[in-house]
């Protein structure tokens, strides 16, 4: 058996984006990576990975045990030429999320460690491969994958979130120094603390903070995608529509009704948003049990989606099927998609609009259509309202920071409602300013370090 | 060449608060030790303030004296006044002050150096310093005796390069009317110490019977009286009071007119004045829409008429004091008995010493004090103790005591020193400890004694005091944690009086404690098994039960800075050479040097991206395995 501390010295992921027609990638870094490597992948002409010297690749298969996953070409490089500065050997294959997530638990059973997030990264910056300055670029780069992403990245660079931030900080120093003048100086003639004030303006912090951190959750629809469904009744070009954001043909398309069984996944770039859509199976009462399995994936995956995109054919009126689907999408951030608009029109439109606050009519067949989709997406996931230029919070590291300097104005309220002393107010005070120190980097702590990398995006 | 005056193990130059510290602790733990002093009537003389104390400095006299310094027991034998300052304000922040009688606390501190085993007084100006090859340190004094010692504190106050400012009238000075140590400083240069001119200034001292008192504030000290030394017994008195009164706008008005004659804005003063205790003019200026600014009479001793002017300290002309003091109101024919001045002298860059205070280049040398950039007796006195024990481990080959920022406001005041370094004199403050819900003047003894009993200033009797104090604490808590009060009419009657509310079954005395309201007094009534133990037992079982979740949070904090403090950074290193430091980082470590990760972090200049660089670099150069880590 593998003691912890073994497995942990070599980690693996998958490290592609998910973007639209890439090869995928499993990443495998750390002393052992070559071993990993040779219990999952076999080389067409019988060499093995440990054998083989650093910047090579070898053509073959990627095996669970006895069963074929998928074909691969193993990159091999020798520490410490390497992205993370260790051994490195990276799977690469021909895609498609399962498949890849097969390869992935394949190489984690042969005795890798599931890399944690920016771990490669982190790998990388203890090795000294990268300075922690380039560490966090690589990473907004990575993460600012939209263009409105990038902006707010740049804006944050530039001090829009500083200035924002900066304001809030001001405020809260203030008081801190009222609250240590006060303290420090009993028989000077400090104004006494006047707790109405100080309330009033660590309510004040508070709702600036929590606006901060509201923005963050849709700059995060921004930065990281948005869940993505696509429903609607079988043959309604539910994948026709997938493959047009796609760009290339995924899902099966053909005139049968029923067709897509399983949720095919992609990651496209609609506008300013990223989004991460799932091509389900038509919803639609069935006996075929094969299918129905697919429907109820369908149906679980409305629940957790973020934005749903509804198709409606255009060249029919409204099913019954199409009524229940209307029915289940009652609050839900949708967009309702009628398609076909290269055929007669049949369908009630006034009753959509009843229904959905967008309703985008294309031709997924012709292409038409694309840009008014995009807008009615920005509407609905509401960051058509975020100015990027403004300065929102858009890493991790940055949000914690924030939730924890509120967390700790909250709790200086709190204090001061119980009938705390102001002595005890005043250490919350500060350690909200502190959280806000933080944010903008003007203070150290090795967990400061650590959370930059819990940043990374796994795979890069 | 002078002629040969002897060996010592540790020679203090200058008996002020911090070289009686030094000298006192070095003697005690058994080194052969030198004091000198230019004027030996000015044995722990307070040349301005008539008070030893108040917030954060207060602290620091409960810690110096919970370690086994003197400050605190000679307070107690000799204040006229004592206050518990900042009452109603929380724990964190209650600080004792005691208006002393300053002869008497001067004669005190002599006759107690003078009584002290192993320690030798001289008047004695220092002129010359220098380290001999094997390292020990040759002292020459002006009357050219040379002494040899193993270490040397430096406890120069402000007598180095002492220079007095009184409106255009400026000489070499120390403090008092002393001579200054005028010659001392070219060698400290020439040792490589960075000096710097700072200054300060003390208001006008003046007799008590031409002060009109009928219409100002009167303040008395507070009853019982808190000592500040744990080792003070019996009951303590106030004997004196203070009074308030304010400036006005004909002050200001005599001010303006002349302040063009103030040395400091004619540019004669280079020094950097504090910026914690500005002089009137200072606070005229700078907040000129204020109309008024207060200011306290207190009284300088028993066998003394005169009387010292807290908030009034200026550096104008005598003939401008006189008229702007009788502008305020009681000091109408107020007669002046010494003039207020402003003094300027050398210290030193802080940054160039360790924690233990010794410098980082000069073996055996330390410094204390003002010397070291701070003002204020308490704090001189906190370095001269952790100067003078650091140098007795020295010369007994013992591991050095560093005191960390999470023990005391010592170990603050130490750090923010060597790491900060100073830009005008540094004064202690409770807003410059981030721990101070823990650091409090309550526990000081639960903190320090310990450290003080290994080194060996706490003897025997006391250290079976303190841990029957301990004993009871721990008694006591658990008691309070087990005890159950039903819920009756009496129990809801005393929570309702303190505006809480009432309870309906069975609670805990700790719980009722935890509540903001509720102080063991309250309780009283009801509590009636409880043992006859001291006020203070009370009191700290009270705070640590109210503040529990704030003291646990802070230790946390404390534990994971004291992690950071263990990744210990090699003296020789030399960050020029370390790759990915950015260029402000190189310079800034290279001059403080830092102990440690933990200090290192704390310099400004260096960011959190040096800080990651640093680690790396120690993880390499120190072996440590580059997995597994995280």
């Amino acid at each position: 058996m593998l003691d912890t501390m073994e497995k942990k010295d070599t980690v693996a992921a998958i490290s592609t984006a998910q973007a639209p027609g890439g090869i995928g990638v499993v990443r495998i870094s750390g002393p052992r990576a070559r071993q990993v490597g040779d219990r999952v992948f076999r080389s067409a002409k019988g060499k093995t990975i440990r054998e083989t010297p650093g910047y090579t690749a070898l053509y073959g298969g990627v095996y669970d045990g006895e069963e074929k996953l998928d074909e691969a070409i193993a990159l091999v490089f020798a520490a410490p030429a390497s992205f993370t500065g260790e051994d490195v050997v990276e799977l690469s294959c021909h895609g498609g999320v399962f498949v890849m997530r097969r390869v992935l638990e394949a190489v984690l059973k042969a005795g890798a460690a599931p890399a944690g997030p920016g771990e490669f990264t982190k790998r990388a910056f203890l090795n000294g491969k990268i300075g922690l300055t380039e560490a966090e670029a690589v990473m907004q780069v990575i993460s600012a994958q939209g263009m409105q992403s990038a902006r707010a990245a740049r804006a944050g660079k530039e001090g829009a979130l500083e200035k924002r931030i900066a304001g809030v900080r001001e405020r809260l120093i203030d008081a801190a120094a009222h609250l240590a003048a006060w303290a420090d100086y009993p028989d000077d003639d400090v104004p006494q603390v006047n707790e109405v004030e100080l309330k009033d303006g660590l309510l004040e912090t508070c709702e600036q903070l929590e606006q901060l951190l509201k923005q963050f959750d849709a700059g995060r629809a921004i930065r990281e995608g948005v869940d993505t469904v696509i429903v609607g009744r079988p043959n309604v070009g539910k994948s026709t529509l997938m493959n047009l954001l796609a760009g290339c043909e995924r899902s099966i398309v053909t005139q049968y009704a029923g067709t897509t069984r399983d949720v095919v996944e992609d990651t496209v770039v609609l506008g300013d948003i990223l989004l991460r859509l799932a091509d389900t199976a038509g919803i639609r009462s069935t006996e075929d049990p094969v299918e129905s399995i697919g429907v109820d994936i369908a149906k679980n995956r409305l629940q957790s989606a973020q934005l749903v995109l509804a198709v409606f054919d255009s060249s029919s009126p409204l099913s019954q099927d199409d009524r229940e689907l209307m029915e289940r999408l009652r609050g839900v951030p949708t967009v309702a998609v009628v398609n076909k608009t290269d055929l007669e029109p049949q369908i009630d439109l006034e009753e959509l609009h009843r229904s959905f606050s967008q309703v985008v009519s294309i031709s997924a067949r012709n292409g038409e259509g694309l840009a008014e989709l995009s807008q009615a997406c920005a509407q609905v996931l509401e960051t058509t309202s975020l100015n990027p230029s403004e300065g929102m919070l858009f890493t991790e590291r940055q949000r914690d920071d924030a939730r924890q300097a509120l967390n700790c104005a909250k709790e200086a309220l709190m204090a001061m409602e119980s009938g705390m002393t102001l002595d005890a107010v005043t250490v919350s005070v500060e350690g909200a300013v502190s959280a806000l120190l933080e944010l903008t980097g003007e203070r150290a702590t090795e967990a400061v370090v650590d959370s930059v990398f819990a940043q990374f995006c796994v795979g890069k | 060449m002078g002629y040969d005056a002897g060996a010592f193990q540790v020679a203090v130059i200058g008996a002020g608060h911090a070289g009686i510290e030094a000298a006192l602790a070095a003697a005690r733990l058994g080194c052969e030790t030198v004091i000198f002093t230019i004027n030996m009537d000015a044995v722990g003389n307070c040349p301005c303030n008539p008070s030893i104390g108040g917030t954060a400095k207060g602290h620091l006299v409960r810690e110096i004296d919970a370690l086994g310094g003197e400050m605190g027991k000679t307070t107690d034998a000799c204040f006229l006044q004592s206050r518990m300052l900042n009452l109603g304000k929380g724990p964190a922040v209650h600080s004792l002050r005691a208006q002393i009688d300053r002869r008497k606390y001067s004669e005190i501190m002599k006759h107690k150096l003078e009584l002290q085993p192993h320690l030798q007084m001289k008047q004695a100006e220092i002129v010359e310093l220098n380290q001999t090859e094997d390292g020990k340190w040759k002292l020459l004094t002006r009357m050219n005796a040379e002494y040899t010692a193993d270490t040397v504190i430096l406890a120069t106050g402000t007598f180095l390069g002492g220079r007095i400012f009184i409106g255009e009238v400026a000489y070499d000075s120390g403090p008092d009317g002393m001579f200054p140590a005028a010659f001392l400083a070219d060698s400290l240069k020439k040792l490589g110490l960075r000096l710097r001119r700072f200054k300060t200034g003390t208001p006008a001292r003046v007799l008590r019977s031409s002060i009109d008192f009928t219409d100002l504030e009167m303040q008395a000290g507070d009853e019982p009286v808190v000592p500040f030394s744990y080792e003070t017994e019996g009951k303590l008195e106030n004997k004196e009071v203070c009074y308030v009164s304010w400036t006005n706008a004909q002050t200001k008005q005599v001010i303006l007119d002349n302040i063009h004659r103030s040395p400091l804005y004619s540019g004669m003063i280079e020094g950097v004045g504090p910026r914690y205790c500005p002089s009137i003019e200072d606070k005229i200026v700078r907040f000129a829409d204020k109309p008024r600014h207060q200011l306290f009479i207190e009284p300088c001793g028993e066998n003394t008429e005169e009387m010292y002017l807290q908030g009034m300290s200026s550096s104008l002309p005598e003939d401008v004091q006189i008229a702007f003091y009788h502008t305020v109101k009681g000091l109408e024919h107020v007669q002046i008995m010494r003039s207020a001045y402003a003094i300027e002298y050398d210290c030193v860059d802080p940054t160039q010493m360790e924690a233990t205070l010794e410098f980082a280049d000069l073996p055996g040398l330390y410094g204390a004090g003002q010397f070291n950039g701070s003002s204020g007796y308490e704090e001189a006195a906190a370095q001269g103790l952790v100067a003078g024990i650091n140098a007795a481990r020295k010369v007994q080959g013992k591991p050095p005591m560093i005191l960390d920022r999470a023990s005391s406001y010592i170990g603050t005041l130490v750090d923010d020193l060597i790491t900060k370094g100073v830009s005008d004199p540094y004064r202690m403050m409770t807003s410059r400890s981030e721990y101070r819900l823990v650091l409090r003047q309550d526990n000081a003894d639960e903190r320090l004694t310990p450290i003080g009993h290994e080194i060996g200033l706490i003897h025997q009797e006391r250290w079976e005091k303190f841990q029957q104090k301990q004993a009871m604490k721990e008694a006591e808590r658990r008691r309070v944690e087990k005890l159950v009060f039903s819920p009756t009419e009496e129990l809801n009657q005393i929570l309702v009086s303190c505006e809480t509310s009432p309870v309906t079954s069975g609670v805990h005395m700790s719980d009722l404690l935890r509540r903001p309201q509720i102080t063991y007094e309250a309780l009283t009534p009801v509590d009636t098994e409880r043992p006859d133990y001291p006020k203070a037992v009370f009191e700290n079982v009270e705070i640590e039960l109210k503040y529990e979740g704030y003291i646990r949070r802070q230790k946390a904090d404390i534990a994971e800075m004291r992690r950071l403090e263990k990744k210990l950074l090699p003296k020789e290193t030399d960050y020029q050479k370390i790759e990915g430091l950015r260029m402000e980082a190189r310079e800034k470590l290279q001059k403080v040097r830092p102990a440690n990760i933990g200090q290192a972090s704390r310099i400004s200049g260096v960011s959190p991206a040096d800080i990651s660089v640093l680690l790396i670099w120690l993880a390499r150069e120190g072996g440590e395995p580059i997995h597994g880590g995280y």
